[in-house]
């Protein structure tokens, strides 16, 4: 079981010039949806990938503590590919690998070393708990890319949840979709959270209020205000929060 | 009358300039023209002149000597020289050119990519001449001192060749790297692979059809490079095929330059080395349409 203490995060962009996230302090709850919302650039997408360090794709330079299970994941000792096993990532855009819907699956148990028939049980469990076996189970050698938008972006969670997470990051996930598919990766969004802490980014204030438990609340870099959801939609307590989530600007 | 002035000077004014874009339509026309007339008057010419030479047909398409005061105009040896040289060097090109390209793509910090990128760039322009130089002074010595034989040899045409399509290589496998859409990298490494597992299972993948176009077009270079080769590769008088990449060969761009002061004029000589260019023309054109379309092939979605 996971969950997530995030303490004086501070993350720089362009050798310090940008200042993207100002003393971020959150706890995230495990085996909930926790909502990040905010207008564009302010930061939340940056908070999202701290979480599992994809911002050390770019040059970025991060300051202080994220603590998952009881261990800083900045701090030296801990293994990048075993925190990024463990908290997976779904991306805004739908990208699944331009190979057959098995191989997208597999692509990670296979890096991790897994082999055969062990694989199938999880192509095969992955893509049910993804709630996209029905449609493609007779289809599996059939490249991915001649899936819809929606249907892609299930198999790219499919893919997340073979590598066996405790954690999922969706970085605005139905952002590129259409509302019938958003509305069926919002209903796998609440199934999932049974079994997985999920932090997820979004645009849309309704998605954050339908799926989510706990809601923060970002504004240029920094956390307004967060609590849980209710809360935040009913009664925010600043101001800006309560002109944000009433849709006065944003 | 002044208002008819102005009226008669606009409408002037008018026709004129239409006039103007008609004529400079034309010129335009003629210039693209006159490119491609010389591209096909330029095919036209070497088929003619060579087809006394070609219409020897198995004799000189599959004859094995070339000799021509004996009147042999076979073209074997040549080609399969050509080959061995031009593929040879493509090897070492792409040994060294594909890790280079990752690197710089994958690895370099961006100050070091901006200080190798011109360097890499700069090889272009020495002139083949000033190559074969260097080639001739340096690399034959080097050979002849350390392995024995003329030193002139397919080795050292290979070291000049792969270092003048090293560049190409490099540029195109590159970019191809680079055009590998980010997000496939980014998933990969969100799964926990590590960059080695991404660069072999996710961009190498990818950017295969970018890097083979890089390899045949590298082959296109190579073959038809004349002036650098023909400096290093010994020349023997009678072509042969090769037992050791220490053998002297002739391959079809130098038999040319050699033999075109001793062919008499109008004679079959002189039509067998149109045909040589024939050839040469053909196998160019046909490695760079494989170029095109596996370029293409790849810019249509990577879907597998």
């Amino acid at each position: 079981m996971s969950n997530i203490e995030v303490s004086g995060l501070n993350v720089y962009y362009e050798k310090g010039t940008s200042h993207a996230l100002k003393e971020v302090n959150i706890e995230i709850e495990t085996n909930k949806i926790t909502a990040l919302i905010g207008p564009s650039g302010c930061g939340k997408t940056t908070f999202l990938r701290a979480l599992n360090r994809m911002n050390e794709v770019n040059e970025v330079m991060t300051k202080g503590k994220v603590i998952i299970d009881g261990k800083d994941i900045y701090n030296g000792g801990v293994d990048v590919i075993q925190l990024r096993k463990k908290v997976g990532m779904v991306f805004q855009q739908p990208n699944p690998f331009p190979m057959s819907i098995y191989d997208n699956v597999a692509y990670g148990p296979r890096i991790h070393g897994t082999r055969n028939k062990k694989l199938d049980t999880i192509v095969e469990e992955s893509l049910k708990k993804a709630a996209l076996w029905d449609e493609v189970h007779d289809r599996l050698g059939e490249s991915a890319l001649k899936f819809s938008g929606g249907q892609q972006q299930r198999l790219c969670i499919a893919r997340a949840l073979a590598v066996n997470p405790e954690i999922i990051l969706f970085d605005e996930p139905c952002s590129a979709l259409d509302p019938i598919s958003t509305s069926r990766v919002e209903d796998l969004l609440r199934e999932l959270k049974k079994d997985y802490t999920i932090v997820i980014v979004t645009h849309n204030m309704q998605q954050a209020a339908r799926v989510s438990d706990f809601t923060a609340f970002f504004l240029l870099g920094e956390v307004i205000e967060c609590g849980k959801t209710t809360q935040i939609f009913e009664k925010p307590r600043d101001k800006r929060t309560e002109d944000y989530v009433t849709g006065r600007f944003g | 009358m002044n208002f008819l002035e102005r009226v008669r000077t606009c409408r002037y004014k008018r026709i004129d300039s239409k006039t103007a874009e008609k004529i400079v339509e034309k010129l335009l026309f003629i210039a693209t023209l006159s490119s491609t007339l010389i591209v096909f008057f330029i095919i036209g010419f070497m088929f003619k002149e060579g087809i006394p030479a070609l219409a020897l047909g198995w004799d000189f398409f599959f004859g094995m000597i070339w000799r021509p005061p004996h009147n042999q105009y076979g073209i074997v040896p040549l080609v399969v020289c050509t080959f061995i040289v031009g593929i040879g060097a493509l090897v070492l090109a792409a040994v060294i050119g594909i890790p280079a390209a990752i690197f710089l793509a994958e690895y370099a910090p961006t100050w070091l990519r901006n200080i190798i990128k011109p360097c890499v760039e700069m090889l272009v322009g020495i002139p083949s001449i000033v190559l074969g130089f260097f080639g001739l002074i340096v690399i034959v010595t080097f050979i002849r001192d350390s392995f024995g034989g003329y030193g002139e040899c397919i080795l050292a045409g290979w070291v000049i060749l792969a270092i003048m399509t090293l560049p190409h290589v490099i540029s195109i496998s590159e970019d191809s790297i680079r055009a590998v859409p980010k997000a496939y990298k980014e998933s990969s490494l969100a799964l926990g692979a590590t960059q080695l597992q991404t660069i072999k299972k996710v961009i190498l993948p990818n950017a295969r059809s970018g890097i083979l176009a890089a390899m045949v077009l590298g082959m296109g270079n190579a073959i038809g490079e004349t002036m650098a080769v023909l400096m290093v590769i010994g020349n023997p008088e009678i072509p042969f095929i090769p037992s050791s990449i220490l053998d002297p060969v002739r391959v079809l761009t130098s038999t040319i330059v050699i033999e075109i002061p001793y062919a008499v004029w109008g004679s079959m000589h002189q039509h067998a080395l149109f045909a040589l260019g024939v050839v040469l023309f053909i196998v160019v054109a046909i490695l760079n349409a494989i170029t095109t379309a596996v370029m293409k092939r790849g810019e249509m979605g990577g879907g597998r």
